[in-house]
């Protein structure tokens, strides 16, 4: 299977306005841009007849199968999930399977997991959303080069083969796919066709069928956005605000333009723009251009005061009610023992190291042109679009791999697609423009992780058990004044906020949750693994923290309040016997446990680490256990386990952004930390067999690690670490 | 100014203060090595300058004048395919944005140490950062790598 992504050209459809209803005002500077999910679900986009051969498979008369994949490939290796998935009711002939990102029809591409209102990549729905569609485009597809066969040969359907991309007739009749594809294509669409039972899977569940990509990613020859070279290109940088919800007031490019490679000096809606011959030319010139920022709205605070105002609001817990079960009141009231905590959690950013960009093109016909990670194209369209004074029709999307993701390509906003277009309009549209951030710019312009701080209190009986928990969390919403506000809030609740806390598993007869939202004009924005990445260290360290408290080990105590979850007890029961749990560990190791559900996946992980004099832990294994349902590619889900473990722990153990007087103060990776290979421990991955369809394995892998690794600190040194990352001076 | 480029003298006609990250980008459009933070803190942009790792987002085209510089592009040698192959056996990449920068780091440590240890390959590795944190598989695939090139 190869992968020429950009050779091939990747396909943009013109949108369809009956699925996708979209909305845009001119709010300041920026657009804000809104689609209604209910409103807009295509009717039975997934049950029409939908032609596979239009929509999602190419089969060319060379014997080459394109599969246009709605989802964004960051990493995560869902291009390789959806080929397997239309390979297994297709069967062409595997090497010659590529994959290339479609965009531009909701009524295809929507995501299911939302209706299919929108296409976009995030969430860890990829495979979900995409499970039956794909098997049904390649059943569908196969059927229909079976019809064309039967036709030509005057033979009936039934007695017809299809394998390795041949179609075979007892008679001796034969031809390839390739050969068929042209008939297959304009004959009937099948209005219902059956899928092939677990039992008779080749491919998914494979572990023979390896990744495609990992040749051309070892060798320099995977292309990426930044990669992109297009005739007669420009390259753009951004001069974002020195701080957030700051203004352009005026600039004098006068001097950067007098330098050598220097095309222009532009205002966009979002800061300046230097546009340059090249990359080096525009950075040297950056700092040429003097401008005056309009700082009257600007956030001025420091962190440790945003900090302050933080707790005071945790403290009170009079913010909007998330959940509220049982009485607990009456249960503190009458508690045998009370617990708090309180917990810190950073900014964060994403760091993706393909720092963001896209390239933009204005052609003679009136269609302009953009390559990016495009992870929510109908946003980016429709952006495009509004920016650049054209019909939504007239823009063609390239979706390109990226050099990473984490959340940060998924902006509610199009930032990048802001500022690529508004260049290249200011600049006439003379060239094409590649617009690339440079590391200080993914840094220090926003939409990052929001700060939170937790309050947690616990009320236990007389015998230790947890009657009462009450989480009161103040930090940024996510959703609210973008697109997926009506989707996501509710009650002043923001579903992204509180999720992991305010779907706590443990059979708890008492919980409150609420939630103090803070308006703020720091961006933020979904970060692997979202509300998890707080919520589950906050509540799994607490709950290790209680069932010391109760004189109980922490696997039993949980299993006791998981009763009713059998999949996080399978998960947890997993983890804890392949790590030996309750066995000594080896000399000078300390374990911790975690597990969390996210993504509708169940992940629990037992670390072993150790602590060094000056009180640094090191993490030496960690054993995780994982029910993300079927397994389409089980490599994959090792790999993204692995991945999410080493991620979540550089975040926990290193990772902050802070604010000095509204400016972010880290700017690249020596201030902001994040791990590295002597940070990587040993990881082993043992997946539940399990028949439930596939769910989400990008993220579920990050929310367990942090409170893994802080109860296993505990063992070794007696301290709780409330306060994020545990490099911080206060943990010392 | 001269340079030798995988092997090739190249003649390069860019200020003597221009990185060689952008040039060799830039101008000849050999895209291999990586921007990922331009100040030398993540690896990505990894060369070979005289045998050696180099950063090439602060090297500037002046200091390589007259000197070998090989790119992932034209990385050779019975190290360099032994680890690309073991890199794609272990499905080492993921998003593989990093990975010019991780193999070409690879093949520096395996040139100078046939047998190297996880602490050699923690010293040797730890300025190349990969954000996908495939640290797992990529010790893995050089240890592989080291069985390899001893048999």
């Amino acid at each position: 299977m190869n992968d020429h992504m950009f050779a091939l050209g990747a396909r943009a459809v013109a949108p369809s306005r009956r699925s996708f209803l979209i909305g845009a005002t001119a709010a300041g500077a920026s657009l804000l841009v809104g689609f209604s999910a209910e409103a807009a679900a295509p009717d039975g986009a997934a049950k029409t007849a939908v032609n596979p051969f239009a929509a999602y498979v190419k089969i060319a008369p060379d014997e080459t199968v394109t599969i246009y994949s709605s989802q964004m490939d960051m990493g995560q290796g869902i291009y390789f999930g959806l080929a397997t998935l239309v390979q297994e009711e297709l069967d062409a002939d595997w090497s010659k399977v590529t994959v290339v990102g479609a965009a531009g029809d909701p009524a295809l591409y929507g995501n299911l997991t939302i209706g299919g209102a929108a296409q976009f990549t995030g969430g860890s729905t990829g495979t979900a959303s995409s499970w039956t569609r794909y098997r049904q485009a390649g059943a569908t597809a196969r059927a229909m080069l079976v019809a064309a066969a039967a036709a030509k040969w005057g033979v009936p359907a039934g007695e017809i083969t299809a394998q390795d991309g041949m179609l075979r007739h007892a008679s001796g009749k034969s031809a390839t796919y390739g050969a068929m594809a042209a008939a297959a294509a304009t004959g009937q669409v099948p209005g219902k066709i059956g899928l092939k039972p677990a039992k008779d899977w080749k491919y998914i569940g494979n572990e023979t069928l390896r990744r495609y990509d990992s040749r051309a990613k070892s060798t320099g020859r995977q292309d990426f956005t930044i990669d992109l070279r297009l005739p007669d290109m420009l390259t753009a940088i951004m001069i974002h605000p020195p701080r957030f919800g700051a203004t352009l007031k005026s600039f004098d490019g006068s001097k950067a333009k007098a330098m050598k490679g220097v095309v222009d000096v532009v205002a966009t809606p979002r800061g300046v723009a230097v546009v340059a011959t090249g990359m080096w030319e525009a950075m040297r010139a950056r700092d040429a251009v003097t401008i005056d920022w309009d700082e009257s709205k600007a956030e001025t605070r420091s962190s440790h005061e945003i900090a302050a105002a933080y707790r005071a609001a945790a403290d009170k817990g009079a913010g909007d009610v998330a959940v509220n079960a049982g009485d607990v009141d009456a249960a503190f009231a009458k508690a045998a023992k009370v617990m708090e905590a309180t917990y810190e959690f950073p900014y964060l950013a994403h760091a993706a190291l393909e720092p963001i960009n896209a390239v933009a093109r204005m052609n003679a016909d009136g269609t302009l042109e953009i390559w990016g990670g495009h992870q929510m194209p109908g946003i980016h369209q429709f952006v495009a679009s509004k920016v650049a004074g054209i019909a939504p029709e007239k823009v063609a999307l390239h979706v390109k791999k990226t050099g990473g993701g984490f959340g940060r390509r998924a902006s509610t906003d199009a930032d990048i697609i802001v500022e690529v277009v508004s260049i290249g309009k200011a600049i006439g549209w003379k060239a094409p423009v590649k617009l690339q951030w440079t590391r200080e710019d993914d840094m220090r312009a926003g939409r990052y992780r929001p700060a939170f701080v937790h309050r947690m209190r616990a009320a236990l009986d007389d015998k230790g058990n947890l009657v009462a928990l009450r989480d009161s969390l103040v930090g940024q919403s996510i959703s609210k004044g973008s697109a997926f506000e009506k989707m996501l809030v509710h009650g002043g609740v923001d579903a992204l906020s509180v999720e992991g806390v305010s779907n706590q598993p443990y059979a708890i007869p008492n919980v409150r949750v609420d939630l103090t939202t803070v308006e703020s004009p720091v961006t933020v924005l979904w970060w692997r693994s979202v509300g998890s990445t707080h919520t589950a260290y906050a509540l799994e360290t607490f709950i290790d923290e209680i069932a010391h408290a109760a004189g109980k080990d922490p696997i039993e105590y949980r299993l006791a309040m998981l009763k009713d979850k059998p999949r996080h007890a399978a998960v947890l029961r997993l983890a804890a016997e392949k790590a030996g749990w309750g066995s000594p560990a080896p000399q000078g190791r300390f374990r911790g446990v975690a597990v969390a559900e996210s993504f509708h996946s169940y992940v629990a992980q037992v670390v072993e680490l150790s602590v060094d004099k000056s009180g640094r832990p090191k993490v030496h294994r960690v054993v995780c256990a994982v029910d993300s349902g079927i397994s389409v590619n089980p490599d994959q889900v090792r790999a993204q386990m692995e991945g999410g473990i080493g991620f979540g722990l550089g975040a926990i153990l290193k990772s902050q952004l802070t604010l000095d007087r509204g400016r972010i103060v880290e700017g690249n990776f020596d201030g902001y930390d994040v791990s590295r290979i002597d940070d990587m421990p040993v990881v082993e991955v043992h997946m539940i067999k399990s028949e439930a369809a596939p769910s989400g394995v990008g993220e579920p892998g990050v929310p367990p690690i942090g409170p893994a690794v802080a109860n296993a600190y505990f063992q070794a040194t007696g301290k709780r670490v409330r306060m994020l990352p545990f490099s911080r001076k206060e943990n010392s | 100014m001269r340079i030798v480029l995988n092997g090739q003298p190249r003649e390069i006609d860019a200020d003597p203060d221009k990185p060689l990250l952008w040039v060799l980008r830039d101008d000849l459009g050999l895209t291999g090595a990586k921007f990922g933070c331009g100040q030398a803190l993540c690896g990505a942009c990894t060369v070979h300058i005289d045998g050696e790792p180099a950063r090439a987002c602060q090297t500037r085209i002046a200091d390589v004048a007259g000197r070998n510089v090989v790119t992932i592009e034209g990385v050779s040698g019975k190290v360099a395919e032994i680890v690309q192959a073991t890199w794609t056996k272990l499905d080492v990449p993921q998003c593989g944005y990093c990975q010019s920068g991780q193999v070409m780091s690879a093949i520096n440590l395996l040139s100078a140490n046939r047998k190297p240890t996880d602490q050699d390959i923690d010293a040797a590795m730890t300025g190349v950062i990969c954000r996908c944190n495939t640290y797992h598989r990529i010790r893995a695939a050089i240890h592989e790598a080291a069985k390899l090139l001893g048999a």
